[in-house]
């Protein structure tokens, strides 16, 4: 590949066995750091009888403890306020405030300095370089800016690589098309959710079709749609654009990016990061491809907050290929599967939502939303599939190929519900298409008790 | 082709552009303007020394190239 494909040439081509040798390295840089500065990490250490003195090769990496989300919650009721002791600058270095979505519970705040800001649009360029964002390029941005960090860090890396960003803040899905017909943006950055519901407002209520807009191509984060293979046909089909897969997370920073080559997966940035599989029963670190676990990252140039050997939840499996665009970072395949959170037994099945969206987004007569809802009746867990039928489609024609493909794809039975068209809740960020209600029905089975 | 050795010099030239900045920062303590925009470029520069710097200092250098 043409040198000119990579942000940094020599980082992203770096042999294997150099780019190890740089993770240990900055790993024991970072730690030294938050050792030395944070009394949150010191503490953390020291009980485990640790010192950055004590990890002296790769495999000593793992000696770490992994840091919770519920641990950062936990330190925020310390001193500096609001941040808590992990805290690695004196707080008038602290230039940005953003706080995670609380999906998962209390927000966590997050402080950056302005040099952890420059790092993390360095990290987004790192992402749009490689999915061919230029400066000719026209990049618009329809998300909320507030205290969220969603798509902020990739308007700063759009402005550093020199493309001309339009931000599309409190505008309404109506407008933000208009505006983007308007000025012939070129290029999006969305999640997948609002990337089909933008696509559906322009069709069915504004009589345009987004494929004929000029953008040309989308960078989606926040959900795993686009390694989804059918939701990001859909969205490449509805837009007449490539559409590429991203991910990152206020704690730890914009992580990994499929590049142009859509190799069906994305790139661990391992300049910038370390990423370590976990085996969700054993705990082992997963080396080999084909198995999944949960991540354990630590971002190695952070420093307000560090991140180190952090549990992020996040289900991914090493892949076996290595990508054809010549970088030697290695793949993850098919992005983020899910959240372990969200990875649930079903009848004692094993069940990620993620399967059934790739199932629904695959069979052309069902529309973009849909909703699962797991319960119970009596002790027996219960599976229930709300779906819409595209207009003019009827139910008989393709209700057993849902069957069968879910069947196939997710070894269960479901009793499904079909709905029309517009029927179902629509997202404008992150949809909240899986309901567990398990947890409800033991809680208020143990308060009857 | 450039070799390694070009790694080196731009190493050279972003640890100059580091220490004049760090020089007028640290002579600008009554001048908002240029203590500030000095932190500012200091941010900018680290971004430099990990995209170049820590490729040199870490001691990976040797058998890379730069391909033009």
């Amino acid at each position: 590949m043409n040198c000119q494909e990579y942000w940094n040439p020599v980082l992203e081509t770096l042999p294997r066995e150099k780019l190890k040798i740089l993770q240990f390295k900055k790993f024991k840089r970072i730690l030294n750091w938050a050792y030395t500065h944070s009394k949150f990490h010191k503490a953390l250490y020291d009980t485990a009888g640790l010192t950055p003195d004590d990890i002296s090769c790769f495999d000593d990496i793992k000696k770490i403890p992994k840091v919770e989300k519920s641990m950062m919650r936990g330190i925020q009721n310390k001193d500096p306020f609001p941040y808590g002791d992990a805290l690695c600058v004196p707080l008038e270095e602290v230039s940005a405030f953003r706080q995670t979505s609380g999906t998962t519970g209390q927000p966590v705040y997050q402080p950056d300095t302005w040099q952890d800001w420059e790092w993390w649009s360095e990290c987004w360029s790192f992402v749009l370089w490689a999915q061919g964002y230029r400066p000719k390029d026209r990049v618009f941005l329809p998300f909320g800016y507030n205290i969220f960090v969603a798509f902020w860090a990739g308007h700063y890396a759009a402005e550093k690589l020199g493309c001309e960003v339009v931000p599309g803040g409190v505008l309404d899905t109506q407008s933000r098309i208009l505006k983007i017909r308007e000025l012939n943006a070129t290029a999006m950055m969305a999640t997948p959710t609002y990337v089909l519901r933008m696509a559906d407002v322009a069709k069915n209520k504004m009589g345009i079709d987004p494929g004929e807009l000029s953008i040309n191509k989308i960078t989606c984060a926040g959900e795993p749609g686009a390694g989804i293979p059918s939701t990001k046909k859909r969205m490449e089909d509805a837009w007449g654009a490539k559409v590429y897969d991203h991910s990152g997370a206020t704690e730890i920073g914009a992580w990994s990016y499929e590049c142009k080559n859509q190799p069906c997966g994305m790139h661990v940035n391992e300049a910038m990061f370390l990423v370590e599989i976990e085996d969700l029963k054993t705990g082992e670190i997963i080396e080999e491809p084909g198995r999944k676990g949960k991540m354990i990252i630590t971002a190695l140039d952070r420093m307000a907050q560090p991140c180190i050997r952090f549990d992020s939840k996040d289900v991914i499996e090493w892949d076996c290929q290595t990508c054809t665009c010549g970088r030697s970072f290695r793949l993850i395949k098919g992005g983020v599967i899910g959240r372990a959170d969200d990875i649930t037994k079903v009848k004692g099945v094993l069940l990620s939502p993620a399967a059934i969206e790739e199932v629904v987004r695959s069979i052309d007569g069902l529309g973009d939303e849909f909703e699962v809802i797991v319960d119970k009746q009596g002790d027996i867990d219960r599976i229930k599939l709300k779906v819409e039928l595209k207009s003019g489609v009827t139910k008989l024609s393709v209700e057993n190929i849902l069957r069968d493909q879910l069947r196939l794809k997710t070894n269960l039975g479901y009793r499904i519900e079909f709905y029309d068209y517009g029927s179902l809740p629509r997202y404008e960020v992150k949809a909240k298409r899986f309901k567990d209600l398990r947890k409800k029905y033991i809680s208020e089975k143990e308060c009857r008790k | 082709m450039k070799d390694f050795s070009s790694l080196d010099e731009l190493n050279k030239k972003i640890l100059d552009i580091k220490q004049l900045l760090l020089e007028l920062k640290a002579e600008a303590e009554l001048f908002p303007a240029l203590s500030r925009n000095s932190k500012r470029a200091l941010a900018s520069i680290k971004m430099l020394e990990l995209n170049i710097s820590d490729i040199v200092s870490l001691d990976l250098i040797k058998p890379l190239t730069v391909k033009k």
